[in-house]
């Protein structure tokens, strides 16, 4: 948008409404903000769920070149990041259930449930890659 | 004075003609990508390091691939309304909205219906 300015070419100086910026970052800010990158992450991480399903319909050779690619170590971070952006909108999408229902909003149980959503899903990620790591997997 | 009748109001459902069904459709399909995702990382977790033949196989269970379908169509239409509020919200010229919401809905169907493809034809013995 063009900036506003006075007949003289000076800029007017008009109050704006406060911005991200002006407030002192409080954990269910933060929260929020985490909320929409990680749904942004999923959306073009689906691609590389997509791709492993295709893969697999696709046969034994692009399989094993699929999951060659998945097995470097970039992709493997990628797909931490992919787990814990997944765990993470999961438990940020229920305290918005939570919130939706108007219950919670006093301000220790949105300090709670914010924290609580940030430590939830980083032990989950964290315990769902030491395990799988470790040999985990299950026979089937 | 009111003009309108009551039944112009319902059906007018404001200016979107939507009403809340981008609101309502968001939190269907989120509680859906709930229980589907935890699913799915279950079965992510089940395939570490699986080989082939089993993956194929397991893929092919009808048990597997109903959960899995049911996710790739929630998730795709979650992920479409999610990504159509994020352009809404900070993409202001007009056509280059337009054009990034056209492209959002190409990529979500394109990305559910390339994973729905993918799990029918693993459970159609492909």
């Amino acid at each position: 948008m063009a900036e506003a300015r006075s007949e003289r070419g000076n800029k007017i100086e008009r109050p704006l409404s406060p911005h991200l910026m002006i407030h002192t970052p409080h954990i269910n800010m933060v929260m929020s903000i985490l909320h929409r990158m990680t749904g942004a992450a999923l959306y073009f991480g689906m691609v590389l769920l997509a791709w492993w399903l295709t893969a697999a319909a696709t046969g034994p050779e692009y399989f094993a070149f699929v999951q060659s690619v998945f097995a470097t170590w970039p992709m493997q971070l990628v797909l931490f990041g992919y787990t814990w952006a997944l765990i993470h909108h999961m438990v940020g999408g229920v305290r918005h259930f939570i919130w939706d229902t108007g219950a919670g909003f006093d301000i220790r149980t949105i300090d709670l449930l914010s924290w609580g959503s940030i430590v939830v899903s980083a032990i989950a990620a964290l315990a769902i890659w030491a395990y799988v790591l470790n040999g985990g997997g299950v026979a089937l | 004075m009111m003009m309108r009748t009551p039944l112009k109001n319902v059906r007018g459902l404001g200016s979107a003609k939507e009403g809340a069904d981008h609101f309502w459709k968001q939190r269907l399909t989120g509680a859906a990508n709930l229980v589907l995702s935890i699913f799915l990382l279950g079965l992510l977790i089940c395939l570490a390091g699986a080989d082939y033949a089993t993956v194929k196989a397991t893929l092919a269970r009808p048990f597997v691939a109903l959960p899995l379908l049911l996710l790739v169509v929630s998730a795709a239409v979650h992920m479409r309304i999610g990504m159509a509020v994020i352009i809404e919200d900070y993409v202001h010229g007009e056509a280059m909205k337009i054009a990034l919401l056209m492209l959002n809905s190409f990529f979500s169907i394109l990305v559910g219906a390339a994973s729905a493809l993918a799990v029918l034809k693993l459970s159609f013995g492909g």
